[in-house]
């Protein structure tokens, strides 16, 4: 299934982010799925304390603690991680101090609560620090994890996400903090990560994501591929489409086709279809010209079918098959 | 014989005809429209003879243009291009988080204080990524908006945030932070005044300011330390001001209006507002449920426009019909999972006032677009 050559071979990290409602746990998760191809692991990982991921693959809520959820549709294992940041900063603190009481105390006194959900930066440190460690781990001199792929935030703040580390290394300027925050930062510039957008075929998203490409590229971040989610099969040929934008559809041919096909509709009802066709084809002529700005950056770009049922576990494969297929996995 | 849920419509017409009214915000979860609803409601206001300014906090960059508004610079601008005739006005303008911020800390201290904390690295983290400060200025805005009395109507768009909770928790959260006990502790070792916080907490003021020197490094205890010195002065007036404008949101010429769109996450984050609405006493207007789908065939049923596309597809004839009528298949699926979310809705929320928007097939994005969703809103 996974195709020999993926776009994005040597890539470690998976950075997923887009507007937000833009599909992107949805698209995480379907990658992880993609990408764990016969005898692979791979690691999902959320940071925004949701509990998508659970929801998604229909499992309990997910402890702080990797658990295997799936099998990627070419046998691989899909492990996922939702980061509690609380846990992960005595995980942090212990990493590089002794602290004991003295850490206790700090939680006491409302320090690990003021770090984890009042100050964003610290929050962003640990989380990063977290998927930074599945990256790297290690056993018996082989990687944990083939691919890490990261439901991150949404592009409004991906940037700040991602460069917290260089703001950590400006505010310290010595010591272990200081080296672990650019070690992170090396291999979240490296050429193993990319950060891929999600998008709809919609103003406002197709907007996020050129504003955040441009900021990645500023912020020196690889830019990975563009997904373009939800897409509506087309159902009708460009001419009808044209014409139909044009309200010059030939009314008398499609009420002879209706009535061929014995649904047994009022006159008014053939109106009111021939005007959900003409809104019809200026929303395609929209997502045409959205289609075109996303492509004119000249990014990979692939595309996900809409499913018309919304996205259960078995819609999840479909997804991943078409990744696959289009070569993102 | 089937019986009509009786259905509680919501008339915004009348909300923002009744001259009591004097502030509406517009609330809900990210991207379900409640920018486009505040500059809608407040254009027909406006239309309507009413001096109106609105408050936006994210529009979408077409909508912002059409609204005249190029720059982010906090400060109300006349709308152009509204009919007069009835002799309202339009101002509109975008929050900019960070000045509005910076301007509560130049009104709040001496010039030299001021300084100190605008220039601190602390403060530049915290305001312009605070999780809360976005909403949290919005509501200062407000106030001032309100202060300034040149308005008889404000319409408050809220951020976009995760959860439409956030925008009523986020004050508070920001004033507790700023009483934290935390904050006291840092205080304490910054000026030896917290001694008895930190007996009572059984460790000593030396081992704490060792403990943290240790995690974040001298100077950036030092930086944290000189910020919260800083900001001391102030926080009486933080918290008194986020006191004011939970009143001011409890007042009686305040209304909520829930945006929402006829999706399950959209659609649970309005319940849970709704509730909330209740229990903190503040006045809720009602649900706009936005984007909805609708056809002018509801006759022809899903399954039979289906099956006719099939009877034609079998027959290998009308290929334009035969799209036609899948076409509307999948629009009347649609319609049916939105008027069963919608049911699901009004059967918990029996007295809470429903407007459908229509979903436009393009984006909104100038004066005619808000009209439409404007006559929509009074559900016209
Ligand atoms: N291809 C698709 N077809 C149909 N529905 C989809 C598709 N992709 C996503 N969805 C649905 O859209 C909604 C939003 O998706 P998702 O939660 O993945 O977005 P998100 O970007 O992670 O959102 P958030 O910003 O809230 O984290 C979900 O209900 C999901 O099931
Ligand atoms: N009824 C509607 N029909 C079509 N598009 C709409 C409608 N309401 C909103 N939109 C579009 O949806 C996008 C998000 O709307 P916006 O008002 O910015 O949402 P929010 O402020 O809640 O994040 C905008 O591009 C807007 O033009
Ligand atoms: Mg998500
Ligand atoms: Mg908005």
């Amino acid at each position: 299934m996974v195709s020999p050559e993926s776009d994005w071979e040597g890539v470690r990290l998976h950075v997923v982010t887009g507007k937000g409602g833009t599909g992107k746990t949805t698209v995480a998760a379907a990658l992880a799925l993609a990408l764990a191809g016969e005898g692979r692991r791979t690691l999902l990982v959320e940071v925004e304390n949701r509990q998508g991921i659970a929801q998604l693959f229909d499992a309990p809520p997910l402890p702080y603690e990797e658990r295997k959820v799936a099998v990627g549709p070419a046998g691989g294992d899909v492990h996922a991680l939702a980061v509690d940041p609380e846990e992960a900063l005595l995980e942090y603190l212990d990493m590089f101090y002794r602290l004991g009481r003295a850490g206790r105390a700090l939680r006491k006194i409302g320090a690990i609560d003021f770090a984890t959900t009042i100050a964003p930066g610290m929050r962003d440190v640990l989380l990063t620090g977290k998927v930074y460690e599945a990256v790297r781990r290690t056993s018996r001199g082989r990687p944990v994890y083939d691919a890490v792929v990261l439901d991150a935030p949404p592009t409004g703040r991906i940037i700040r996400f991602l460069e917290v580390n260089a703001e950590v290394a400006g505010l310290a300027r010595v010591g272990p903090i200081r080296g672990h925050a650019d070690s992170i930062m090396a291999l979240l510039r490296s050429p193993q990560t990319a950060v891929h957008l999600v998008s709809l075929l919609e103003e406002m998203p197709v907007q996020e994501t050129v504003d955040a490409l441009v900021g990645l590229v500023g912020a020196r971040l690889p830019v990975g591929g563009i997904v373009v989610n939800a897409v509506r099969a087309p159902l009708l040929r460009q001419a009808d489409l044209t014409a139909a934008a044009r309200g010059g559809l030939d009314r008398e041919a499609v009420a002879a086709g209706i009535a061929a096909a014995g649904v047994g509709v009022r006159p008014a009802a053939v109106d009111a279809l021939i005007a959900e066709v003409a809104e019809h084809a200026e929303r395609v002529a929209l997502e045409k010209s959205e289609r075109r700005t996303l492509k004119a950056l000249g990014r990979p770009t692939y595309e996900l079918p809409l499913l018309a049922e919304g996205v259960d576990l078995g819609g999840l494969y479909r997804l991943a098959e078409q990744l696959c297929r289009q070569g993102m996995a | 014989m089937t019986r009509r849920e009786p259905r509680v419509g919501l008339d915004l017409d009348e909300v923002i005809a009744d001259r009591a009214t004097g502030i509406v915000v517009c609330c809900g979860a990210g991207g379900v429209g409640k920018t486009t609803t505040a500059a809608a409601l407040g254009l027909r206001a406006a239309e309507q003879g009413r001096t109106v300014v609105v408050l936006t906090i994210d529009p979408a960059r077409r909508l912002a243009q059409s609204l005249g508004l190029e720059a982010l610079d906090n400060t109300p601008r006349t709308v152009k291009g509204i009919d007069e005739v009835n002799g309202g006005s339009l101002d509109a303008m975008m929050l900019d988080m960070k000045q509005t911020f910076d301007e509560v800390v130049i009104a709040h201290s001496t010039p030299e204080r001021a300084q100190a904390i605008l220039d601190n690295p602390f403060y530049q983290s915290l305001s312009s990524s605070f999780s809360g400060t976005q909403e949290y200025m919005a509501m200062e805005k407000l106030g001032q908006l309100r202060a300034e009395d040149r308005w008889d109507l404000i319409i408050v768009d809220t951020p976009p945030s995760r959860s439409a909770l956030d925008f009523l928790d986020a004050p508070k959260r920001l004033g507790s932070f700023l009483d934290g006990r935390f904050i006291r502790v840092l205080m304490g070792s910054a000026k030896t005044g917290g001694r008895a916080y930190l007996k009572v907490l059984g460790a000593g003021l030396g081992t704490m300011t060792a403990v943290l020197t240790r995690v974040l490094g001298a100077q950036v205890l030092k930086d944290l330390q000189a910020f919260i010195a800083a900001l001391d002065t102030m926080f009486g007036g933080f918290r008194e001001r986020a006191d004011s404008t939970f009143q001011l949101l409890q007042a009686r010429g305040t209304k909520f209006v829930v945006v929402a769109a006829p999706e399950r996450d959209a659609l649970r984050e309005a319940s849970y507002f709704v509730e909330r609405l209740r229990e903190e006493r503040m006045p809720l207007a009602g649900l706009v449920l936005n984007r909805v789908h609708v056809t002018g065939a509801a006759s022809l049923s899903a399954a039979r426009a289906a099956a006719g596309a099939e009877t034609l597809e079998e027959a290998r004839k009308h290929p334009l019909a035969t799209a036609i009528l899948r076409l509307h298949a999948e629009r009347m699926r649609m319609i049916e999972r939105e008027q069963s979310l919608r049911r699901r809705f009004t059967a918990a929320h029996p007295r809470v006032a429903v407007v459908d928007v229509a979903a436009q097939p393009g984006d909104i994005h100038d004066l005619d677009g808000l009209r439409v969703v404007g006559a929509a809103l009074a559900g016209r």
